[in-house]
């Protein structure tokens, strides 16, 4: 039964074949009896999972079921959860149980999903690796010795393990793309402000978008169309109406441009990988589709410039965590200061620490321009590339990462080096650009992912050329050993 | 490169996160990394660019002036470490 | 030497919004602590804030009543400091680009004369949260009610030479405020709050002095007071062969003295950027002309229609005109008595000076405007002297009724009756022949003076309610009669 997709899942249900109380109940006990060797759950809501599918179930057989009616799925514990515990990976968190539910949380309740539990991820979404969550690393299930990506490692771990046929996720540099490179699933970053960030804990809001990592490209569309919404309560979601992302995904691509930069398969990348990254492009070719050659001249700036926005953003979001209100709160502090810098340095981890006092240098007297405002000029030359690129292309290819899953531990001591596993994802974040990321095949026996950049709200193209190079692969159908 | 110890002071201070004496080294020589890292920066010609700070040029909607919160003091007061009369209490503020 | 003393204003005034600048919670003052405070207030993860129409309406308003350019195009900032009074670590502001940009108006001095005060600029920013400094074994209590209250904060170029001056200009900005309705202006509930940024120098020295900030300053007369104190400070300090240091001080009102705020003294370093969470905010001409032209009257229209239209002065204009309230009671007694000038005298005397005494202020004026008219109406028509005008406001203040009920009860009406006159000036001669022996004997241009005696014992007799015209002229023909 966890071999289905969410597609599968939505005809099972309403065909009988099995009622959401025996899928939930199933995925609920793979979750127990499994991921123990994973860890990419941090809170399991079993009970109310329950209680959520028997509701499921009776909708069903009235025939009044919304679109994902008793279908299970993951949350990443980043959005708030109305009376569960919502940590985002931090010991500052750990004791947060939110009063109100995230937009997201709250479509997909009204779509009538059953919530399977808070998925793993690096503490407040900082970092390619999953290991500076307070709750422990995540592991790969196609080689627990390794990392499953992050930050949202955990919400791919647990569909690349077949222990949620679907998951939430939040994309700030490729924390979506990336971890389903990592693992062989599907992920999908949308277009800046096409998915609200209300209740979805903040790291860096001008580049922070939540979106699916599922098996397919069709699950990746269904549960867009649910996360998807304008929302008056977020100031920066899109006020435009919501595509039907499943409309295009039969259409074909022939006479499709893609786009291909020189710059995403220079130095630095895997040859492997790049191997597999080319063999789908001419796997395109076969289906019709036209390679064009492009150049994103200022790509290389993307890391650098991203590591000045980001901290910079993150520092001031992050000074809410004081102490005061909610979350950790150091022992007998011994006067206002001393709560500050203890609460604060005791509840962060070394990741966070280093990002926060790495923004506040970016926007402290005498270097806000030298930094700030030199990172915000070259954004926008970053973002100039792809809209001139997207004169010439329909959408752009290339690898999501330049290396498979490393090993644990491999790169902790060396930030720098961590931050370069995202070269290829960040720039789309700082344009606000969709990207995805599909399984396309292995390197040193682990999965690749293929990045798709579309244009800006072109996710329903996206998807479509997702979608038909699945119906002509079967990478994306390929299950970790572990998942067994 | 790394970064002297009296600035990562500073930057403790006005980030108010508590640096132990053992990791001041490390924290610095790490920041160090980053900074030279995002210094390529400095290499590049922007003149004439306007700063974006956001990716896409969208204007902010306004809100209708209207009270639509209700009153959840009991809720919210329940996270806090440390309440007392409807307040939250922390360490004496002097000023 | 002769001394200057240079003085620039903030001034943070709270918006009579409903709601907060970026969240849905209420503004009500006087709420039970964290009654009023939501998930944004507070600053709970994942909340994001959506800004107030009304309170950019309002903003705009202020602008052009202020004669400013508004800003079209306005960015939201993120100034970053902790403290416990602001939950989300730094205050959501506005720094490069303000809703309301330069401007000036006049402001108003006692000597009669005007002086044009410049705007540097004003802002839209969100107020701070109250940290309530009774003890709570040993420990500090936050109420976050407050926390999200919209402000503008008004900055003023240091264009004001004395205390007098500032406290002109807080006036006027206060008048403004109210008029447009944008804001209560309750001063004693923090609505409007300033700080005083003061210098001194010799006189014709061009560059300024270094400044110290006055904060919180919550009354016109503490302002007045603060300055004055902070400025001498800083001349004896010079004086003394010291140097005044850039600070901010607190203005203690029992001690009449500023002291030094050492605990904001800690090295600041705001790190101000852009607010990710908000975008741009656009205004269209079309909306800011629509402003425009809803717009209310203005103290200086008002007064200049005043002069105009009622012959005032122009100081009793001003007067008049200060507060929005005074100069609607003063054109309804104008309107309903017909009588403008003595409406304002009226208006600016005795009802001033009740109110005063009652500490009441005019929509509380135990007289109303109607019952006022009716009086100036019964002096008008001559049926009582203004004299007696005073017995009845002060039998009205006491609640009384209307002018003629307390004239009908006390019987105040003026005695304009021949026959009865004539008794009283035949009585008064008849009791005084001594008087009026040295009247006969006395040289003719000495006589009009020596009436006197007699007017006054028969005001006396009449107990003050005789017409003193028909007195005079029955008087005289009878006194004349004796020669």
């Amino acid at each position: 039964m966890h071999q289905l997709t969410i597609a599968e899942i939505i005809r099972g249900l309403r065909d009988k074949q099995f009622s959401s109380v025996e899928l939930t109940s199933h995925y609920l006990e793979r979750i127990q009896q499994l991921d123990s060797q994973f860890n990419s759950f941090i809170t399991v809501t079993s009970e109310q999972a329950l209680k959520e599918a028997a509701t499921a179930d009776a909708r069903l057989a009235q025939g009044d079921a919304p679109a994902l009616c008793g279908v299970p799925v993951a949350h990443k514990d980043i959005f708030c959860t109305n009376g569960v515990r919502t940590s985002c990976g931090s010991k500052m968190l750990d004791n947060f149980v939110p009063p109100y539910d995230a937009t997201v949380i709250h479509n997909f309740q009204q779509a009538g999903a059953i919530s399977l539990g808070k998925t793993n991820m690096d503490e407040f979404a900082m970092g390619s690796s999953n290991e500076t969550s307070y709750y422990g690393a995540v592991k790969n299930p196609w080689d627990v010795e390794r990392i499953p990506g992050g930050s949202s490692g955990g919400s791919a771990a647990a569909v690349a393990a077949l222990l949620a046929p679907g998951a939430t996720a939040t994309d700030t540099g490729g924390s979506i793309r990336q971890p389903a490179a990592m693992t062989g699933t599907t992920g999908l970053k949308p277009t800046y402000g096409r998915v609200s960030r209300w209740g979805m804990i903040a790291f860096a809001s001008s580049l922070d978008q939540g979106g699916p990592i599922t098996r397919t490209a069709e699950d990746a569309a269904l549960m867009l169309s649910i996360m998807a919404s304008p929302d008056a309560k977020d100031s920066t979601c899109l006020d435009r109406p919501v595509q039907d992302y499943t409309a295009q995904l039969n259409d074909a691509i022939a006479g499709l441009k893609i786009g291909v930069p020189s710059e995403y398969f220079g130095e630095g990348l895997d040859s492997e990988v790049g191997a597999r990254v080319q063999d789908a492009l001419k796997e395109y070719e076969k289906l019709g589709a036209e390679l064009v050659e492009i150049s994103l001249p200022h790509s290389k700036l993307a890391v650098p410039a991203y590591y000045v926005i980001a901290p910079a953003e993150a520092s001031a979001n992050l000074s809410r965590f004081d102490g005061v209100r909610y979350g950790y709160r150091c022992e007998n502090p011994a006067d206002l200061r001393d709560l500050y810098m203890r609460s604060r340095g005791e509840g962060f981890g070394e990741e966070v620490k280093r990002r926060i006092l790495v923004g506040s240098y970016a926007l402290s007297a005498g270097y806000y321009d030298a930094y700030y405002n030199k990172a915000q000029q070259v954004r926008r030359l970053i973002k100039q590339d792809f809209v001139d690129a997207f004169d010439k292309v329909d959408v752009i290819m290339g690898p999501t990462a330049p290396n498979p899953a490393f090993k644990l531990g491999e790169k902790n001591a060396d930030p720098v080096a961590m931050y370069l596993e995202d070269i290829y994802t960040i720039a789309t974040n700082l344009a606000g650009l969709p990207g995805m990321s599909i399984p396309c095949g292995f390197a040193h026996g682990l999965p690749v992912g293929l990045q798709i950049i579309g244009n800006y709200l072109d996710e329903a193209r996206m998807l479509n050329v997702a979608h038909q190079f699945q119906q002509a692969s079967d990478w994306h159908q390929q299950t970790a050993p572990a998942a067994e | 490169m790394a970064v002297d110890a009296q600035t990562i002071e500073k930057l403790a201070e006005l980030a108010r996160i508590a640096i132990s004496e053992e990791t001041i080294d490390e924290v610095s020589s790490r920041l160090g990394d980053v900074l030279q890292l995002v210094d390529q920066l400095q290499a590049v010609n922007t003149d004439g660019v306007e700063p974006m700070a956001h990716p896409l040029d969208e204007v902010q909607v306004l809100r209708k002036d209207a009270v639509t919160e209700p009153n959840r003091r009991e809720a919210f007061l329940a996270l806090a470490p440390q309440s007392e009369a409807g307040l939250y209490l922390v360490p004496k503020v002097i000023d | 030497m002769e001394w200057e003393v240079v003085i620039g204003l903030e001034v943070h005034v709270q918006l009579a919004t409903q709601s907060k600048i970026f969240s849905g919670a209420s503004t009500a003052f006087g709420a039970d602590p964290n009654t009023q405070a939501c998930a944004v207030d507070l600053a709970m993860p994942g909340t994001l804030p959506v800004p107030n129409e009304e309170a950019f309406r309002f903003a705009v308003m202020f602008g052009l009543a202020m004669n400013a350019e508004i800003g079209k195009r306005s960015v939201f900032e993120r100034k970053n400091y902790f403290y416990p009074d602001l939950p989300k670590g730094y205050q959501t502001t506005q720094l490069e680009q303000p809703i309301v940009g330069e401007g000036q108006i006049e402001i108003h001095l006692e000597d009669g004369s005007s002086k044009t005060v410049r705007l540097h600029h004003a802002h839209l920013e969100e107020d701070a949260g109250k940290s309530l400094h009774e003890d709570f074994h040993g420990m500090s209590g936050i109420d976050l009610n407050r926390a999200g209250t919209p402000l503008i904060e008004i900055v003023s170029e240091p264009d004001m030479r004395s205390a007098a001056e500032a406290v002109a200009y807080l006036k006027k900005i206060h008048s403004i405020v109210t008029y447009l309705g944008i804001s209560d202006g309750d001063m004693s509930q923090g609505s409007l709050r300033c700080d005083a940024n003061v210098s001194v120098r010799l006189k014709g020295e061009e560059e300024l002095g270094t400044r110290t900030e006055i904060k919180n300053l919550n009354s016109f007369r503490f302002i007045e007071k603060a300055i004055k104190v902070e400025a001498q400070r800083q001349i004896d300090l010079i004086e003394d062969g010291g140097r005044v240091v850039q600070e901010t001080r607190l203005y203690d009102a029992d001690k009449n003295e500023t002291r030094s705020m050492r605990s904001k003294e800690v090295a600041n370093d705001y790190r101000y950027f852009p607010c990710p969470d908000l975008l741009p905010v656009v205004l269209s001409d079309e909306y800011i002309e629509q402003v425009r032209g809803d717009l209310p009257e203005l103290p200086d229209a008002k007064c200049a229609r005043f002069e105009k239209e009622y012959g005032l002065s122009a100081y009793d204009a001003d007067q008049l005109t200060q507060e929005r309230l005074t100069a609607n009671y003063f054109e309804q007694v104008a309107a309903k008595s017909g009588e403008a000038k003595l409406a304002a005298n009226w208006v600016m005397g005795e009802v001033a000076a009740l109110l005063n005494r009652e500490e009441k202020s005019i929509e509380q004026s135990p007289v109303n405007a109607e019952h006022l008219a009716g009086l100036i109406a019964r002096i008008k028509d001559g049926t009582i002297s203004s004299k007696i005008a005073k017995q009845v406001f002060e039998a009205m203040a006491n609640g009384d009724g209307d002018a003629d009920a307390v004239i009908e009860a006390k019987g105040l009406k003026q005695v304009s009756d021949t026959g009865a006159i004539e008794k009283l000036v035949d009585d008064v001669i008849a009791a005084s022949s001594a008087q009026v022996e040295n009247y006969r004997n006395a040289d003719p241009d000495k006589r009009p003076k020596m009436m006197g005696f007699f007017v006054g014992q028969i005001m006396k007799a009449s107990k003050g309610q005789a017409n003193p015209q028909m007195i005079n002229k029955i008087l005289k023909e009878k006194l004349d009669a004796l020669l």
